[in-house]
């Protein structure tokens, strides 16, 4: 009697489950069936739609897909779009992969954070899948996969040194203090480029700390930066540690100049984040949602009325992406009905010659490494806003 | 006064614990179950207030009261579907079961509120307590925190010890069958427990969010894992043993932090709950129960 209702139970329990995935999937894919025209570009890519990084896997789709809408309308070159959720895991990151190759993926955008495109990276090599990556700015993505290709501004070994460049010319800072995250390539690549270049141009690092995921108390890591007397302190982390170390600095009195990196983008758009607390950190960004650009402009507002919210960096890199894809297929003369190996030698000899003009940047060029190269400018939030530095 | 600092900053970090492992310990104390859903109640109650604060400006305390409403109709409900049919089934069955619900209530947080993260207004204010001439501060949230931690604490000891339904609760938790037998009716005591167990959490989750302002779907899982830790090394089911866990982990965390190794913390931590239990199985304030074989 016992055993059978324990035997309901699972039934149940399991049903449930099924239905609950039934919907997730049923919400998540708007994208046609497999297969159903040779007229489109096959294009394929994972990121994390679930989970604690989902904004940046939403914001990717949602920037891809506003720009793959506009290139269908116009007639020409036409795309058919599909993201799939790797969760920020490397593992799911590989079977989503291998789903998008199954659907007939010809071109892929690899994946949105850095650790999933390691895994991605190295399975599109092997397939020979070009793959142009919005966001995955780690540098094992595209080390040594000749068909391997990066949108973000600047990998990020170039964005540290960068701003240890800009704080050292505009001298912002006696005592520079670090705090990064170090379970996290992106935080880690960051930090060490900065300590680097830092190290060259003779600036005064007093004090490094470190913090990990799940990590809410910086009580530690900012009495540190205050004992050590620091005056400027490095933040290579996403927005979301950010705006807590902010409020606990602010609740212990302490204000030095705060210096963020691209990932800093998003704090202000944050729901009831105080923008006194961030006024005056300075970053350096390729796109800046605030622009008087055109064509940012006209983004900006597309993805206001569809999404409800203010583009991201990762909404842009990633509707770049498919420009520059648009690009490159229009100057190779590429068909649908090639083969992903035949779009792969073509892309790498279009995106290793070619200079594209995007919302994160003006006469992009990639090297044979598939690392982009695009200036930064300086910025500062200056009432709630950002504001140009030079 | 660094050392000072820190210890202040551990107790800070060790009095959210604490009012999280609160709840934990009374559920497991009454119910005999591990509720891993707790940390994600702790989460709804947040969420609860941050919209009836920021989104319909209401006061605090209605946002609070708010939360603890829907967080106690939410918890009976759980317990209606999700556990009470497993009431017969070995606990293995049911702990299974907690951690499927902790992942339904992340992921429907998720798709009703959006995994952007929010930043969640103190509801007793930032401000802080200068000690010293200004060496030492003590935030409000962090004493609003300890006596809340003592309030509760009290009124629990209260309410199990002397009121009707509190000596069922403690009937239940020693033989179900013998309370049944007894006439006590089992499946509305332990709803009961878990009313109050998740009207706690719903404040846990408001001092939570207090203390450190950010709030996504997966903010109370670590919480609830450390206060789940806490309880366990203040003995599980002891309501002082939960508020002794906390503190003690919080201060260890974070002189583990400052005198160790900011990535190793944790491991210390852990390392220390090992250590604790080799020693006395039943955590520092646990009773000892002979098992009857």
């Amino acid at each position: 009697m016992k055993h059978t209702t324990m035997k309901k139970m699972i039934a149940l329990a399991l049903a449930t489950i099924m239905l609950v995935a039934l919907c997730a999937c049923g919400g998540g894919s708007s994208e046609p069936e497999a297969g159903a025209s040779a007229e489109a570009f096959k294009l394929g890519g994972t990121g994390p739609l679930t989970g604690g990084a989902a904004i940046y896997g939403n914001a990717a789709k949602n920037g891809a897909q506003i720009a793959v809408d506009e290139i269908n309308a116009m007639g020409g070159i036409q795309f058919e779009l599909k993201y799939e959720d790797d969760a920020h895991d490397a593992e799911k990151a590989v079977n989503a992969y291998n789903a998008l190759k199954d659907w007939g993926m010809q071109l892929s955008l690899g994946s949105v954070t850095s650790a999933p495109a390691n895994a991605t990276s190295a399975e599109g090599f092997a397939d020979r899948i070009f793959s142009l990556t919005p966001s995955a700015s780690a540098p094992t993505v595209i080390e040594g996969k000749d068909n391997m290709f990066q949108m973000c501004f600047l990998d990020y070994p170039t964005q540290g040194g960068a701003s240890a460049q800009y704080i050292s010319d505009m001298q912002l800072g006696e005592k520079i203090g670090i705090i990064w995250k170090n379970d996290e390539d992106y935080s880690t690549g960051l930090r060490n480029s900065f300590v680097d270049k830092a190290e060259e141009l003779g600036l005064t690092i007093v004090a490094e700390s470190t913090f990990t995921e799940d990590n809410n108390d910086f009580s530690v890591q900012l009495t540190e930066m205050q004992n050590a007397g620091a005056d400027l302190v490095f933040l290579p982390m996403y927005y979301q540690p950010a705006s807590l170390i902010f409020a606990q600095a602010n609740a212990m009195g302490y204000a030095p100049k705060w210096f963020g990196v691209d990932g800093m983008d998003g704090i202000l758009t944050m729901e009831g984040f105080d923008p006194t607390l961030a006024e005056g950190v300075m970053l350096l960004t390729p796109f800046n949602a605030d622009s008087t650009d055109e064509a940012t402009q006209a983004f900006v507002a597309k993805y206001q009325e569809l999404y409800n919210e203010i583009p991201n960096q990762f909404a842009a890199d990633a509707y770049d992406c498919i420009y520059a894809y648009k690009q490159a297929l229009e100057a190779a003369g590429a068909t649908p009905d090639m083969s992903a190996e035949e779009l792969n030698d073509l892309m790498i000899q279009q995106f290793t010659s070619m200079t594209f003009d995007g919302l994160t940047g003006t006469g992009m060029t990639w090297d044979a490494t598939g690392a982009v190269s695009k200036s930064a400018h300086g910025m500062v939030i200056q009432d709630g806003a950002y504001v140009g530095l030079d | 006064m660094t050392f000072l600092n820190y210890l202040l900053s551990g107790i800070s970090l060790g009095s959210i614990y604490a009012i999280i492992a609160l709840g934990y310990t009374m559920v497991y104390g009454i119910a005999k179950m591990l509720n891993f859903a707790h940390g994600d109640v702790i989460m709804v109650g947040a969420y609860i207030c941050f919209f009836a604060v920021s989104r319909f400006a209401l006061p605090p305390l209605v946002g609070v009261l708010a939360a603890m409403a829907v967080c106690t109709v939410l918890g009976i409900l759980v317990e209606r579907l999700a556990y009470k049919p497993l009431r017969a089934a070995p606990s293995l069955a049911v702990l299974i079961t907690a951690i499927g619900v902790s992942y339904f209530l992340q992921n429907g947080a998720q798709l009703l509120w959006t995994p952007n993260p929010k930043v969640f207004s103190s509801v007793v204010g930032t401000g802080r307590l200068a000690l010293f001439g200004g060496q030492l501060t003590v935030s409000y949230v962090t004493i609003t925190t300890i006596v809340s931690c003592i309030v509760i604490m009290v009124a629990l000891t209260l309410f199990t010890g002397n009121t009707k339904m509190g000596k069922a609760m403690r009937a239940c938790s020693e033989d179900k069958g013998a309370a049944q037998l007894m006439g006590i009716n089992v499946n509305s005591t332990i709803s009961v427990t878990f009313a109050i167990g998740s009207g706690l959490a719903a404040i846990a989750g408001v001092l939570l969010c207090s203390a450190y302002p950010n709030l996504v779907p997966t903010t109370g899982s670590m919480p609830g894992i450390k206060a789940f830790t806490a309880a366990v090394f203040g003995g599980i089911g002891s309501i002082p043993g939960a508020f002794l866990g906390g503190l003690l982990l919080g201060v260890i965390e974070i002189f583990a932090k400052a005198y160790i190794s900011t990535q190793l913390s944790d491991a210390v931590v852990f390392a220390v709950l090992i250590v604790v239990l080799l020693v006395k199985p039943t955590g520092l304030l646990g009773k000892q129960i002979r098992e009857k074989v």
